[in-house]
């Protein structure tokens, strides 16, 4: 009876406590697929960090290859009344979320913490829908990045190629020698990769967003489409005959053990590169993708703030949004995956040389106009018109006579039937 | 005497009506969940499927109607024109070469041979292994560098080269094989059971008349095994048309999308690619195949039905 009556009072006591502590604590269920590796530390990381400022981090997180299974559950939990705080939705889709009303205004935040002078325009613009942030980028990734096995280069006495012109010339050295030029897998994402950054060297920026962001017609259906066509063909050329449906990551072991002398592949793939325990600039080159020097294909990782009800929740969205930008997340976040942060301010000391160099390219290209969002990466349109480009892409790639001429045209008319 | 007789009826009639309506409603009360189940989850959904697939659905449903503009566009997709090919080639290769093969086998099976039930076994096991698994290891035993091309080459036959699961022109080849894989042992069984059911005395008849043993299969055994070649072609049909797992496990659609099949299709666009109203265009096509080849197989049971 006594213990029990000290219970009851502990209860009581606690009961007493209870709502001083709970004062400003929110619950904050993130959607992410961040399941795997550095990843994984990642999202711990922001976990850790949001429960410091006395919120509770509820983990939604659903693994599954580019978040196609998340996709599918976030898509029940919004139509029956019941999102998330916040979810890992990225480029065009964000839009498509607030056309539909279930996202919510960052701009309290925004203006708070004057995000619009720590993210560049063009990826902020990404980020707002009809004005107001409704999304808050957590990093940026480059797409157009050549990654180099320097022994076999050594071994054949040529150098990292700078243009697509050098690239062929070097992968006919390497053929020669009996390595295979350029690793690569066939799927159609990785073929709309190498398409992406082929494209960007044929085209220039300007055109490229032409093409790609305003769906430019004269652009799109033009010869200098067809000199793209006919310059991914001979890229492709250089692939070994086995590729088909070879994940990426097995293609980049294939540079790692040196039977493959290049792959152009986004920074992602620099994690492969460090598991192997290999050292940017010694054992592994990371260089501009040929032809695309000053240039940045951006692909931005994001979440997007759903509409929420309960005040304390909200409270801890935004503190969420905040803590996201914040320097020391940034710096965190990107050491672990591999790409660089989203702010222009940060100091990259702590970063190795390939972000480092990411990051010199990303503050100039932002200037010179020479940042494009990536459309294999979904940053440049819409999934539907992205898919329509990808099956073009990826059939010119695997049809065995490529016409540049006729495909150009199926792209124009893939392009207008999704628009 | 009479009062006592008549009690005891009258009791025992109210009763009996009571368990006679138990018993007419019982069967109904017990299978009404299974059929609510099959009307809301089959048919309830296969309606829903028909109105978006009139709608421009995005990546959420919409009710935006506009009429066949879905249809149309399907109807100009290359894609769908691929894996509608595609699946005529494959369900046409693959029914007939599973049919072929299991009449073969099973014929070679009746033979009264030894170890018989362990040889029917080995052949009906592909069966029990999922589409997955089936996918999985083909493509392995099929990958240029990794399987049978390198396997001759490693024994130094260097100049063997078969590379159909990377070549976009003959890859919905090896789905094919694949699949004969996996369910010609299933066919033999069924034309196993049939040939079992045969009268002995007929063939003993024909014997007597001096027919060779080929005649006897070709012109008397194999005509009566009419209804098992009916249910073979109806379960391979419908196999045929709804494979996905096998394709997703082997090629993913690839190289390109040249082995995309129409359930392939309806999935990427349906949910990865946010063109609900596309695929459920292609979902309700995918019906009608179906029903293509389920009407006139059910007209023609019902009406032999209704001629006994």
């Amino acid at each position: 009876m006594k213990s029990f009556k000290r219970h009851l009072t502990a209860l009581a006591v606690s009961a007493a406590l209870m709502p001083t502590a709970a004062v400003q604590a929110g619950e904050v269920e993130v959607l992410h697929w961040w399941t795997a590796g550095g990843e994984a530390r990642a999202a711990a990381a922001l976990k850790k960090m949001m429960e410091e400022q006395g919120h509770t981090w509820k983990d939604f997180a659903v693994a599954g290859g580019g978040g196609e299974a998340a996709m599918t559950v976030l898509k029940t939990r919004a139509v029956s009344g019941n999102p998330p705080a916040a979810a890992q939705i990225k480029g065009l889709d964000i839009r498509e979320w607030a056309e539909l009303g279930f996202l919510t205004s960052l701009d309290s935040v925004a203006d708070a913490e004057n995000w619009d002078q720590l993210i560049p325009p063009m990826i902020s613009d990404v980020m707002k829908y009809e004005g107001e942030y409704v999304a808050v980028p957590v990093n940026v990734h480059r797409v157009n990045w050549l990654w180099v096995n320097p022994e076999v280069m050594k071994d054949v006495g040529v150098e990292v190629p700078t243009t697509l012109d050098e690239f062929f010339d070097v992968a006919d050295k390497l053929k020669a020698e009996g390595y295979i030029p350029l690793a690569h897998g066939g799927q159609p994402w990785q073929d709309a990769t190498v398409f992406d950054a082929v494209a960007l060297a044929e085209l220039g920026p300007d055109d490229y967003r032409k093409a790609f962001v305003d769906h430019d017609m004269d652009v799109i259906n033009s010869a200098k489409m067809e000199d793209v066509f006919a310059q991914f063909a001979k890229v492709m050329s250089y692939v070994d005959d086995d590729a088909a449906g070879r994940d990426w990551n097995t293609a980049t072991g294939m540079v790692i053990r040196g039977e493959a002398a290049m792959q152009i592949m986004g920074d992602w793939a620099k994690g492969e590169f460090t598991a192997a325990g290999l050292t940017p600039g010694e054992d592994y080159v990371c260089a501009p993708a040929p032809g695309t020097t000053g240039q940045f294909t951006f692909n931005v990782d994001s979440f997007a703030m759903f509409t929420l009800s309960e005040e304390e929740d909200i409270k801890a969205q935004k503190d969420l949004a905040r803590t996201i930008l914040e320097p020391e997340f940034q710096t965190l976040f990107n050491q672990n995956k591999g790409s660089i942060p989203v702010r222009t301010d940060m100091d990259m000391s702590d970063f190795d040389t390939c972000a480092q160099a990411s990051m010199n390219t990303f503050k100039s290209s932002a200037d010179d106009g020479g940042l494009v969002p990536s459309f294999s990466h979904g940053l440049a349109t819409t999934s539907y018109i992205q898919g329509q480009i990808f099956d073009v892409v990826t059939n010119f790639v695997n049809s065995n006579n490529p016409d540049p001429a006729k495909t150009t045209d199926q792209l124009a008319a893939a392009i207008q039937s999704a628009m | 005497m009479e009062h006592t007789q008549r009690r005891p009826a009258g009791v025992a009639r109210a009763s009996s009506g009571l368990m006679d309506g138990l018993q007419r409603w019982l069967p109904k009360l017990v299978v009404a969940p299974t059929f609510l189940l099959v009307g809301i989850g089959i048919y309830g959904y296969m309606l829903w499927t028909g109105v978006l697939s009139f709608t421009n659905s995005s990546f959420l449903p919409s009710y935006n109607f506009v009429g066949l503009e879905q249809y149309a566009k399907l109807m100009e997709s290359e894609r769908w024109i691929v894996a509608s090919w595609n699946l005529a080639i494959f369900g046409g290769l693959f029914i007939g070469i599973c049919l072929l093969i299991g009449v073969v086998l099973a014929i070679f099976l009746d033979q009264r041979i030894r170890q018989e039930g362990a040889i029917r076994t080995i052949y009906l096991y592909p069966m029990a292994l999922s589409m997955i698994v089936t996918g999985t290891v083909w493509r392995w035993i099929l990958n240029p560098r990794l399987g049978l091309e390198k396997l001759m080459h490693d024994w130094g036959w260097t100049s063997f080269s078969f590379d159909w699961l990377v070549n976009s022109d003959f890859a919905i080849y090896t789905i094919v094989m694949a699949a004969v894989w996996q369910a010609s042992g299933f066919v033999m069984a069924l034309f196993l059971a049939g040939l079992r059911g045969v009268d002995s005395s007929i063939i003993r008849a024909a014997r007597v008349d001096g027919a060779s043993l080929p005649v006897i299969y070709w012109k008397i055994i194999l005509p009566s095994l009419r209804p098992v070649f009916f249910s073979s072609v109806m379960v391979l049909a419908h196999i045929a048309i709804k494979s996905f797992d096998l394709v997703m496990a082997m090629t993913a659609g690839g190289p390109g999308y040249s082995t995309d099949l129409p359930a392939v299709f309806m999935y990427a666009h349906t949910f990865t690619r946010g063109q609900m109203g596309l695929g459920s265009a292609s979902a309700m096509l995918m019906l009608g195949a179906i029903l293509a080849l389920l009407v006139p197989y059910l007209y023609s049971e019902l009406r032999e039905k209704r001629h006994d």
